[in-house]
């Protein structure tokens, strides 16, 4: 039985802005102290503290490593995973967090729920070598995006993709719009001389706003100085759905799945 | 649908210019940017940036700040490749930020291992950069690349085991498709060395040992029995590149035990030296020893400043060192021969230099169990701060801490992995602590040094009541710029000293300041305690 001890969230630097962000998420977040709430809960209150300024809101945020696929470089063990929270991973950019035993093991049992809801295989298996000929040839796909050394950083980097449900990732081909994260939105801004500027957004503030352009520069935009600024809730993305078939799909989807 | 299509057709567009070796080679012909640590490969610290000027300087205002989290000294020179600013928030954490505003694109931060040892402070003095790769030297001993647009790593590998004390703590040199590094840990008993790294992979290219062993005995010689097993002599600030000798320079540091020579007699090559390596093997072409057999950690880990002149009337390729020993030099980078040399700082250790350079030990300055007071101080008369030369007043500033001295007293010590060597105890120094002062003629005092270096005289002093761990920044206006330990930081003319303009920073200066240029704009550059300053002229 979980008791209001279990909260006990001193030892952790709690970041304002992080407890900002969990008012703004809504949902089902029980924000008040002393009401009983799983172990799983607890672990996602944790999870929004500590962990989601690096790893993002679906534990992909951080380039190479997916929470969700429960598969970890350096663990296999839940012991191995608090562990891990307690030291962090020297030689990375993985700090070391301090908190109560009970807090770790919370914060274990979220991410183990992360992939137990992941989806299962699509239902045309696929090739993942003929997959990398079309994300590389036909499909286009370096023209937006990195993998490893090559393509453009225009679009956000799919190293690491590959713990990402595979029905996330067909719909994200056949879909894009439904799945194009708020953290990778584009920006079209128009310059008081009609000068346009697109690109994806990297950070904005009152003032300001960051983006990498459509020729792979870093950009920052005074908004002052600004005609026009959207920000596209669309994805630039294309869908390529009656493109590719569906076992074009599938293998690409596989190819995918390899890059953790 | 519009959108779409101008991105897919800009994929194949030109992507914006890389930072070739050729633009790190002449870096001198875009003065807007700033593409090496210290400012070009002659390392002499001097923008051609004109905007700024001794008549406009006291309209200097501030322009934005950065705020490390990091509560170690802050000791970054950034790089500014076309508009964008990269810096490294000690002692790992680097960031990309808009040279306008200090607003964020992309940060990394590494976490270096637990095994990390430092001698002195968990820093970090800056990156490098060819083509769209950062390189990153860790406190652990490892070197990274990262991309330039997303701040992925590339590589990382260990130059040095940090448990037993090697680190990398300064900005890496780039010369053609290498990255060159030193390590630290001259405190821990390494055996130090310089290597160079492919770029592209991170593969070991060639390695120069700064101890001198078996690999060359004549040298070897010079350490007692196994001494050189654990020699020191790290080299562990940023050296400088000349293209036409294809020479790469570096500083070394001090043997080790630091206080206690007496395990090591002999001079304890290459400790101490400045060292003159060919850029393609790493082979040793010349070296000139500053402190040979060095009791007192006068760590010869300066930066060379390269300067093409005249002596005697003849054209010669020179070097310009300003000594932690408290000498300057002139030497000749072609061959290492020394030209002049002379005190710039009270210096008791030794009465003077011979016509060889070779100081002329003072009797009775070794280090005693009972303690020996010996001027400079550990410090030195100036340490790794960045000095400068300014081709248009042919003077070198140097940021230096004058009168300083030190009770340094030998203790016996032993060899042990990991463990600090150095065999001595500073019984007492004339420098402040403390958040107040109350400075009277004992102690030692900060002085920008103009020294000319043909004759060695003080063009001018800037004297300042703290020392400085400042480096100096001069520019083609005749403008200097420098900062102290009290916080301030100062415009000054070049030519006189005199005060231009100075801004109070609340926190000591522990790094070189650097100029750039972005939409016509011109911005000096500065930290001091945990913050990062960006001044410009009032609009």
């Amino acid at each position: 039985m979980m008791d209001a001890s279990m909260l006990n969230l001193k030892p952790i630097a709690l970041d304002i802005v992080c407890w900002s962000m969990l008012f703004a998420l809504g949902g089902s977040m029980l924000v008040s102290v002393g009401l009983a709430q799983t172990q799983v809960e607890t672990g996602q209150q944790l999870y929004r503290a500590n962990c989601f300024a690096c790893h993002g809101p679906d534990g992909d945020q951080v380039n190479g490593v997916n929470l969700r696929s429960g598969q970890f470089r350096h663990a296999t063990t839940d012991d191995d995973l608090a562990h891990i929270i307690d030291n962090g991973i020297p030689g990375t950019g993985m700090p070391p967090t301090a908190m109560p035993e009970a807090s770790r093991r919370a914060l274990v049992a979220y991410l183990r729920s992360l992939h137990a809801a992941t989806g299962t295989s699509t239902a045309v298996a696929g090739d993942a070598a003929h997959g990398q000929t079309i994300f590389e040839g036909k499909g286009g796909c370096l023209g937006c995006h990195r993998v490893g050394e090559k393509g453009s950083h225009t679009g956000p980097g799919l190293n690491g993709i590959g713990g990402r449900p595979a029905d996330y990732l067909q719909k994200s081909i056949l879909d894009p719009n439904e799945t194009v994260a708020p953290q990778n939105r584009y920006v079209r801004a128009v310059k008081r001389d009609g000068t346009v500027v697109i690109g994806r957004r990297l950070n904005e503030d009152t003032h300001t706003i960051q983006l990498i352009d459509d020729k792979e520069r870093l950009v920052s935009l005074d908004k002052s100085q600004l005609r026009e600024l959207t920000i596209q809730k669309t994805s630039p993305m294309p869908s390529y759905q009656g493109k590719l078939s569906a076992q074009e799909v599938a293998d690409l989807v596989a190819y995918l799945q390899t890059l953790r | 649908m519009r959108f779409i299509i101008t991105l897919m057709a800009a994929a194949a567009a030109t992507l914006p210019a890389q930072v070739t070796w050729d633009r790190l080679l002449h870096a001198d012909r875009e003065p807007q940017n700033w593409l090496t640590y210290s400012g070009t490969m002659a390392s002499q610290r001097y923008s051609l940036l004109d905007q700024i000027t001794p008549a406009n300087a006291k309209n200097l205002e501030l322009k934005w700040v950065f705020q490390a989290r990091s509560l170690e000294k802050f000791e970054t020179t950034p790089l500014v490749i076309d508009g964008i600013m990269y810096l490294t928030e000690a002692p790992n954490h680097i960031y990309a930020v808009d040279a306008k505003t200090g607003r964020s694109f992309w940060d990394y931060q590494y976490n270096p291992s637990k095994d990390a040892r430092v001698c002195c402070g968990s820093v970090n003095r800056g990156l490098a950069v060819l083509g769209d790769t950062l390189f990153m030297g860790a406190i652990d001993g490892h070197l990274m690349a990262l991309d330039a647009k997303s701040g992925r790593v590339l590589w990382n590998i260990e130059v040095g085991d940090p448990k037993l004390g090697y680190s990398i703590t300064h900005a890496p040199l780039v010369v053609k498709d290498k990255v060159l590094v030193g390590v630290a840990g001259g405190e821990y008993g390494i055996r130090g060395f310089i290597a160079a790294f492919d770029a592209k992979t991170g593969k070991e290219d060639w390695k120069f040992y700064t101890v001198a062993g078996p690999e060359d005995p004549k040298a070897q010689a010079t350490w007692a029995k196994d001494s050189w097993q654990h020699g020191g002599a790290p080299a562990w600030l940023t050296g400088s590149y000349d293209p036409d000798l294809n020479l790469v320079y570096w500083g070394t540091g001090n043997p080790g035990p630091d206080w206690n020579g007496d395990d090591r007699d002999g001079d304890n090559l290459y400790s101490d030296s400045a060292v003159a390596l060919d850029a393609d093997t790493g082979k040793i072409k010349w070296h000139f020893q500053f402190t040979p057999h060095d009791e007192y950690d006068y760590d010869a880990v300066q930066i060379p400043v390269l300067v093409d002149g005249e002596w005697n009337g003849t054209p010669r390729k020179m070097m310009l060192w300003a000594n932690r020993n408290g000498f300057y030099y002139v030497l000749d980078r072609q061959t290492g021969k020394f030209l002049t040399g002379s005190a710039y700082a009270k210096v008791t250790w030794a009465t003077g230099l011979d016509e060889a350079g070779r100081p002329m030990r003072a009797p009775n300055m070794s280090p005693t169990k009972e303690g020996t007071l010996i001027y400079p101080n550990l410090f030195g008369a100036t340490n790794w701060y960045s000095p400068s030369y300014s081709p248009r007043t042919h003077l070198f500033y140097v940021p230096s801490w004058q009168e300083s001295n030190m009770n340094m007293a030998k203790i016996p010590v032993q060899y042990a992995p990991g463990q600090r060597y150095t065999g001595g105890l500073p019984r007492g120094q004339n420098t402040r602590r403390g958040n107040r002062n109350t400075p009277d003629e004992s102690q030692a005092y900060g002085a920008v040094v103009a020294i000319d270096p043909k004759t060695g005289k003080h063009q001018w002093e800037f004297k300042m009541s703290d020392v400085t761990n400042s480096g100096v920044l001069t520019t083609a206006t005749d403008l200097l710029f420098v900062g102290g330990k009290e916080g301030y930081f100062y415009a000054l003319n070049a030519k006189d000293g005199s005060l231009l303009w100075k801004s109070i920073l609340g926190g000591s200066v522990e790094s070189g300041p650097m100029t750039y240029r972005v939409d016509g704009k011109q911005y000096v550059t500065i930290s001091a305690g945990h913050t990062m300053f960006t001044f410009g002229l009032k609009e």
